[in-house]
C-alpha cells in the first residue's frame, strides 16, 4: 500500500492507495494514524479513493484507529469510498459508525473548529 | 498448493484463483468477492491455525466448474477451531471491536462456508460460490 499525507489547517489528510490487508496495509494505516496523533493532530481524514481491498484485519485496524482517535478527543472521518469498500462497510454495518464524505472541502469543514 | 505460513503468500493464492477463474470465464466482480473470502480463509489459517509458525503449512485447493461453481478448500496444521464460539460482529456491542470479522466476511461473500476437522489435525474451511448460471 502507498500513502500520502498532507495537513490542511489542523486536519491531517491521509490518502491511501492499494490494499489495506493483513500484515501490510493494516499495520501501515495504524502507523500513519499514530504518527498523526504523535504530531498533535487529532482531526484525521482518511481518503480511500485508491484503496482496492480492505480485509477484516484492515477493517479492524480502521475501527481501532477510530476509537483511539476518539479517546484522544479527536475525530477520524472517511473520504471518497470506492464502491467495493462502501459495500464492505455496509455489510459490516460500520457505515453507521463512520462519518463518510465524497467531497474533501465538505469533509474538512465538518470538523469542529 | 502448499504454502508456508506467511501473509505474503495470500497474494499467491489470490493470483492462482484469478488464473483458475478466468480460465472458466468467471466474471471479475464475482472473482473479487471470492478472492476476499479466500484471503480471509488464508489469514485465518496462517494466524489463528498455524500461529505464523514457519514449520507449518497451509494447503489450498481451488476448483472452478464453468457456469456452475467455484470451490475452495483451505486447511491448516493448527489445533482445530470451534466456529460456534464466534459472536456476531454486527451486533451493537461488537461493532467497535477490532477483530472477529473474518468468518463473517467469508459467509457474506460466499454461498456456502463449512468448517471441518482437517486430515492433519487442524481446520479445513470449504467455501463454495455458485455462479450465476449455476444458481438455483
Amino acid at each position: 500500500m502507498k500513502s500520502t499525507v498532507k495537513d490542511v489547517g489542523d486536519v491531517r489528510v491521509i490518502s491511501l492507495d492499494g490494499k489495506i490487508t493483513i500484515g501490510a496495509g493494516d499495520v501501515q494505516m495504524r502507523s500513519l494514524v499514530e504518527s498523526a496523533l504523535a504530531d498533535g493532530r487529532t482531526k484525521i481524514l482518511l481518503d480511500l479513493k485508491d484503496v482496492t481491498h480492505i480485509d477484516s484485519s484492515g477493517i479492524g485496524e480502521m475501527v481501532g484507529c477510530y476509537t483511539t482517535v476518539a479517546r484522544r478527543g479527536g475525530a477520524m472521518k472517511l473520504l471518497n469510498l470506492p464502491p467495493k469498500i462502501n459495500d464492505i462497510l455496509q455489510v459490516t454495518q460500520l457505515i453507521t459508525v463512520f462519518d463518510v464524505f465524497d467531497n474533501e472541502a465538505e469533509a474538512l469543514a465538518s470538523f469542529p473548529r | 498448493m502448499a504454502l508456508q505460513s506467511r501473509y505474503e503468500n495470500i497474494e499467491l493464492a489470490e493470483h492462482l484463483l484469478g488464473e483458475v477463474g478466468r480460465d472458466c470465464d468467471v466474471d471479475e466482480e464475482t472473482l473479487y468477492w471470492i478472492g476476499m473470502a479466500l484471503r480471509e480463509a488464508l489469514a485465518n489459517a496462517i494466524k489463528h491455525g498455524n500461529k505464523l509458525s514457519a514449520a507449518k503449512r497451509v494447503f489450498v485447493e481451488i476448483e472452478a466448474a464453468p457456469q456452475d461453481r467455484v470451490t475452495i478448500a483451505v486447511e491448516d496444521e493448527g489445533e482445530g477451531f470451534d466456529p460456534s464460539r464466534l459472536e456476531d460482529p454486527t451486533s451493537p456491542q461488537n461493532l467497535l471491536r477490532s477483530s472477529g470479522r473474518g468468518v463473517f466476511y467469508m459467509k457474506s461473500f460466499m454461498d456456502e462456508v463449512r468448517f471441518l476437522p482437517g486430515e492433519r489435525g487442524g481446520t479445513r474451511i470449504e467455501l463454495v460460490k455458485r455462479l450465476a448460471a449455476g444458481r438455483v
